[in-house]
């Protein structure tokens, strides 16, 4: 028992190095004073799964609300499989898009539409081009905003839903900018994007803004990391693995240093 | 057990080998029979995870940089494809990146180890200045590594750490010009960052075997600090640290994988999956963890420059630590006053980490001044304990202490000595 109690202490120590650290360098980024607001989410958890039909309603959002601004630039098309679209619908998202290709053979370039392998096409040819758009401010690609932020797809669904009409009283807003409660500084050159009904659903959902924000903040959270499932499914499996793997190895050190005592 | 080799053998084609290169004599008499104090506890298994952690780096590392691109407007997106198209690609870099501050965290315990029992006096002066080189090699690496996905912390990482050198005088500029190969942090840095990232570990791979060759001419320090008298002292490598080795191998394995599987980006900076933007400064520059506590102490200092000498110093200062201890008695536990300074020395440690993690502001510059005083105070006041310091009185032998206190913190290594001994005369 006294081993036990050593590796534990050992564990310990381990755990201590590291969570302190990170709750420190956390709190310290994290420019917004205001706790984000909590959703539960179906991939949280060691055995977490992506809520596909959340994914696919929050792909519909992305598509008609974000993709405006915002690019997608990791995403393929081909991608689109794995939160279950049939190959036939994923092909018919990609043709409504229209992509530059070539060389040809006569060296011209000339536009198609887009196939599978094709990844999401950004809003703007450049960043300059999306500033002139925007009231000079630069939407971001939403690829990986899901890891980027501190709070992941909590900040996200938070700051969907963290837009005030009014500014409070004493502070004034440059031109053109809204309030969020969320937003490093409060600032914020996205106007509200998502209101209820601003989507109408296949499914029935009920598209209220609540919804809408955590359809799509799933869905980035799948876009930013698509081998979550895969992960968690291997790491289950790795941890029990080991953990019979590490009772053998304790058996075979008691026997093998038995003959010391 | 030194000299001639103990290795034995009848099968014709060893013999063949061994007569011309004795490398099943070198194994034999370095792993397998191998004499260790009976005594060690579970804080000596580190060793052998550190280098466990070091060939699992290399080899993710080296598979890794199949798929990466070290240019600087493919990095970003070429991390992106390892994450996303090549077969487990998210494994190998998740297990890279954590396996980097899992490698830190069994070197600084291996670290405070060799300070509590006194593992760095005589004659392991040398074993212990390797020791502080490969921490000092692996920092650079990890540095460096860091900066390959070249998001906006390591962008900036890069430029904040760089950009220290130009605290030197007269040459400083020249000297942090020529670092970047360019006027900033661009395309040459990120190539030849990847290229010593990819180097180092090899150099590493070479000290630590110094480190071995080192350690095995006076063996492992123990828990009580005494020297092996005799064999009744020691027990054979193998199989008793083999199978200990393994163990704790296991149990570490454990956490590893909690960390890689379900919290890989813990440790890791949002900020660093935001593509690299030299227009953009993030709001607060930090660097990972590990580094967190020489970061405390850079920024302690209002003066840049002394502040880069304290920071440096701050690590330098371990190489005198066999000389600044003037005690004869090696472990801690017959130190009390020692051991006291010891907990005060490794609380402040991470007093200063999480400073290193805060605004230089407010209280936080307060405390990071007080702690990073009390940093070299340590070294400081470590000369006079051991003129006054009484010690406790040592025990006659590792055998005898072993069967005085069986089970104590023998870690297993409790019991009878007489077995073991015969035992480690048969296989010598």
């Amino acid at each position: 028992m006294v081993k036990f109690a050593k590796i534990l202490a050992l564990s310990a120590v381990a755990a201590l190095f590291a969570s302190p650290l990170f709750h420190s360098s956390k709190a310290l980024a994290s420019g917004s004073a205001e706790p984000l607001l909590e959703v539960s989410w179906s991939h949280r958890g060691p055995l977490g799964t992506f809520d596909r039909a959340s994914l696919q309603r929050g792909l519909q959002v992305y598509r008609e609300v974000c993709s405006g601004c915002h690019g997608l630039r990791f995403i393929a098309f081909r991608n689109l499989l794995e939160i279950g679209l049939k190959e036939a619908e994923a092909k018919v998202i990609a043709a409504e898009y229209t992509t530059m290709d070539g060389p040809n053979d006569e060296g011209e370039m000339y536009e198609r539409p887009g196939k599978l392998s094709d990844y999401m096409p950004s809003p703007f040819d450049n960043e300059k081009a999306a500033r002139a758009s925007n009231n000079g401010a630069f939407p971001p690609d939403l690829s990986l905003m899901a890891k980027a932020r501190i709070g992941g797809e909590n900040y996200i669904y938070s700051l969907l839903l963290g837009y005030e009409e009014e500014a409070p009283e004493g502070v004034t807003l440059a031109e053109g900018m809204s309030y969020n409660r969320f937003f490093p500084g409060h600032q914020i050159a996205m106007g509200p994007p998502i209101d209820d009904e601003a989507v109408e659903y296949a499914d029935g959902t009920v598209p209220t803004k609540e919804q809408i924000a955590k359809d799509v903040s799933a869905f980035l959270m799948w876009t930013a990391e698509p081998a979550l499932e895969q992960r968690k499914r291997m790491g289950v499996k790795v941890i029990l693995f080991l953990v019979v793997l590490t009772i053998v190895l304790y058996g075979v050190k008691r026997k093998v240093w038995a003959d010391l005592h | 057990m030194s000299g001639h080799s103990s290795f034995q053998t009848n099968n014709p084609v060893l013999k063949w080998i061994e007569y011309r290169l004795p490398i099943f004599g070198f194994i034999n008499d370095s792993l397998v029979v191998y004499p260790t104090p009976k005594n060690l506890n579970y804080w000596w298994n580190m060793g052998s995870l550190a280098g466990m952690m070091l060939v699992l780096q290399i080899i993710t590392g080296v598979v890794l940089a199949m798929h990466y691109t070290p240019h600087a407007d493919l990095a970003f997106a070429s991390t992106e494809h390892i994450m996303r198209d090549v077969n487990y690609g998210w494994m190998l870099r998740y297990m890279h990146a954590n396996g980097g501050s899992m490698f830190f965290i069994v070197v600084y315990i291996h670290i405070f180890r060799g300070m509590y029992y006194g593992s760095y006096k005589a004659p392991r002066e040398l074993l212990w200045w390797l020791g502080i080189i490969i921490f000092i090699l692996m920092m650079a690496t990890a540095f460096m590594g860091y900066v390959l996905p070249w998001g906006q912390m390591s962008f900036w990482g890069a430029t904040v750490i760089t950009n220290l050198f130009s605290a030197i005088p007269i040459v400083g500029e020249a000297i942090v010009t020529w670092l970047w190969g360019g006027f900033a942090v661009d395309q040459p840095t990120l190539n030849r960052f990847y290229s010593l990232h990819y180097l180092l570990p090899f150099v590493i791979f070479a000290v630590v075997f110094i480190h071995l060759w080192a350690l095995h001419v006076h063996k492992s320090n123990n828990p009580l600090g005494i020297d092996i008298k005799g064999p009744q002292d020691t027990i054979p490598f193998h199989p008793y640290y083999t199978v200990k080795d393994l163990y704790g191998m296991g149990i570490f394995g454990i956490i590893f994988a909690w960390l890689l599987f379900f919290a890989p980006n813990l440790l890791g900076e949002p900020d660093n999956y935001i593509p690299a933007n030299p227009l953009v400064t993030p709001t607060h520059i930090v660097p990972e963890w590990y580094f967190l506590p020489f970061y405390a102490i850079l920024r302690a200092i209002p003066d840049k420059l002394f502040g880069v000498i304290a920071m440096f110093a701050s690590l330098f200062i371990l190489f005198a630590l066999p000389w600044l201890d003037t005690s004869k008695v090696r472990s801690a536990r017959f130190r009390p006053v020692y051991k006291m300074l010891f907990w005060a020395f490794f609380i402040n440690c991470f007093v200063l980490g999480y400073i290193g993690a805060k605004p230089p502001e407010g209280i936080f510059l307060v405390v990071g001044r007080l702690s990073t005083a009390l940093y070299f105070l340590f070294f400081l006041v470590l000369p006079f304990i051991g003129w006054f310091e009484r010690p406790k009185k040592l025990p006659e032998s590792i055998a005898t202490a072993v069967l005085e206190s069986s089970g104590d913190d023998g870690g297993g290594g409790g019991g009878a000595p007489d077995g073991a001994a015969a035992k480690a005369e048969d296989r010598g």
